[in-house]
């Protein structure tokens, strides 16, 4: 029993884990996640700065180098790739930050991530509000 | 002592704001949604609240992954909004009330809710949001905002919200004041921003609970936050703040007044009023 009773947590975050990653085309961001993420998400949400925003845009690079960003994120961000991001430990609400520099929009950016048109991507919006 | 009237759940979603802002509301696109706050408004003027408790979830304005408080209640005498990063204009603060909010806090600590107080607290859109839509001619009453952890997993449960509304719902109607408060909670419905099942609406799970929050808040409560995300998509997790704020209310309230309109940007979006039933004691 006492071995039992030591493993319970362990078994309760394992299962809670599964039923996170059972959910279909989604990244639950939790601890694994945190861990991964960290200084992107850190970096994005210096991003609520303006001045911050224009350092960004002036040199993305060096502007990387001071949070220190892995190369596989820097690769994600230079090539826009939220969906990359988001499996190198990047958290939408603070992503979105970042992508407002562009001035991408949460449709592009579900389109990018669903794999299809903004066009496309609207539709599928519009069609779920049928009966 | 002061007494909840009742509550109002309402979308935040930035979009709103932006609508609001260019004085966009009667365009095809935004009319049947913004004519859903109608009935609100009229419902606010009969009803004439003192103060209203905002249950929201803070986007990455005043919360970062750094420390990340489960639940935090505001104390502050004025809260004030910021860029968030993505073009929304920026709000003028709105007036709170720190004696109230220490009531608040000194009962919900002593209910064995360990919540963080806040003196100082930027408020986002979701708070922001739902106060423009509510208040349109800028006669905002004092309010205190109290945020839930909805970014950083794992989240508080459902049935853990719900209980912490109803303990934010005692220590509300305990308040040594004659003010009638509105409970408010902020956010929802279905909606997805990230990954491959990015736009995600689930209509049928949306109508379900917007029946089971004023008939069976109960069953909503037993969900586990796996399922909430699996049903509501991950941002639709906001339904926290509804639980919390359905919670604040009498066991069996009234339904005043729905709207559910699909889609406002990549969310179904909804207003809600319950009325507090006032033959039955809290």
């Amino acid at each position: 029993m006492a071995t039992l009773a030591s493993t319970e947590p362990v078994e309760r975050r394992r299962s809670l884990q599964d039923d996170y990653d059972r959910i279909p085309g989604t990244i639950v961001f939790d601890g694994r996640a945190a861990m991964k993420g960290y200084a992107l998400n850190k970096m994005c949400y210096s991003f609520n700065s303006r001045e911050n925003r224009e350092a960004y845009r002036l040199n993305e690079d060096a502007y990387c180098d001071t949070y220190h960003i892995t190369a596989e994120q820097r690769l994600a961000l230079k090539h826009r790739n939220v969906t990359e991001l988001i499996k190198a430990g990047g958290n939408m609400y603070y992503l979105a930050k970042w992508a407002g520099i562009f001035g991408m929009t949460v449709q592009q950016l579900g389109a990018q991530q669903r794999g299809i048109t903004e066009e496309a991507f609207k539709e599928m919006l519009l069609r779920a509000g049928d009966e | 002592m002061a007494r909840i009237i009742g509550g109002i759940a309402t979308s935040h979603i930035p979009a709103i704001g932006k609508a609001i802002a260019q004085g966009t509301q009667q365009q095809p696109y935004w009319k049947a949604f913004f004519d859903g706050y109608h009935p609100v408004h009229a419902w606010l003027e009969e009803e004439q609240p003192d103060v209203a408790v905002v249950i929201y979830n803070d986007h990455g304005l005043n919360f970062f992954l750094d420390k990340m408080p489960t639940f935090a209640v505001g104390a502050a005498a004025e809260y004030h909004n910021a860029d968030e990063g993505w073009g929304l204009p920026v709000s003028s603060p709105f007036a709170g009330y720190p004696a109230m909010s220490w009531h608040l806090i000194e009962s919900l600590i002593h209910d064995e809710f360990d919540i963080t107080t806040c003196q100082e607290m930027l408020v986002d859109h979701a708070f922001v949001v739902p106060m423009k839509l509510l208040w349109p001619d800028g006669r905002v009453i004092p309010a205190i905002p109290i945020a839930i952890n909805t970014v950083q997993f794992p989240l508080p449960s459902p049935a853990r919200c719900f209980k912490f509304g109803k303990a934010i719902g005692r220590a509300i109607e305990s308040f040594d004041e004659d003010l009638r408060v509105v409970v408010i909670g902020s956010g929802g419905l279905s909606h997805q921003l990230d990954g491959e099942r990015a736009g995600f609406i689930n209509r049928k799970f949306d109508v379900s609970c917007l029946d089971q929050i004023v008939n069976d808040a109960d069953a909503l409560s037993r969900m586990s936050v796996a399922e909430l995300v699996l049903m509501a998509g991950v941002q639709g997790v906001e339904l926290l703040n509804w639980l919390v704020m359905r919670g604040a209310l009498t066991g069996s309230v009234f339904e005043k007044h729905r709207n559910y309109h699909v889609p406002i940007s990549n969310t179904a979006a909804a207003v809600m009023i319950l009325e507090n039933d006032t033959a039955v004691a809290v």
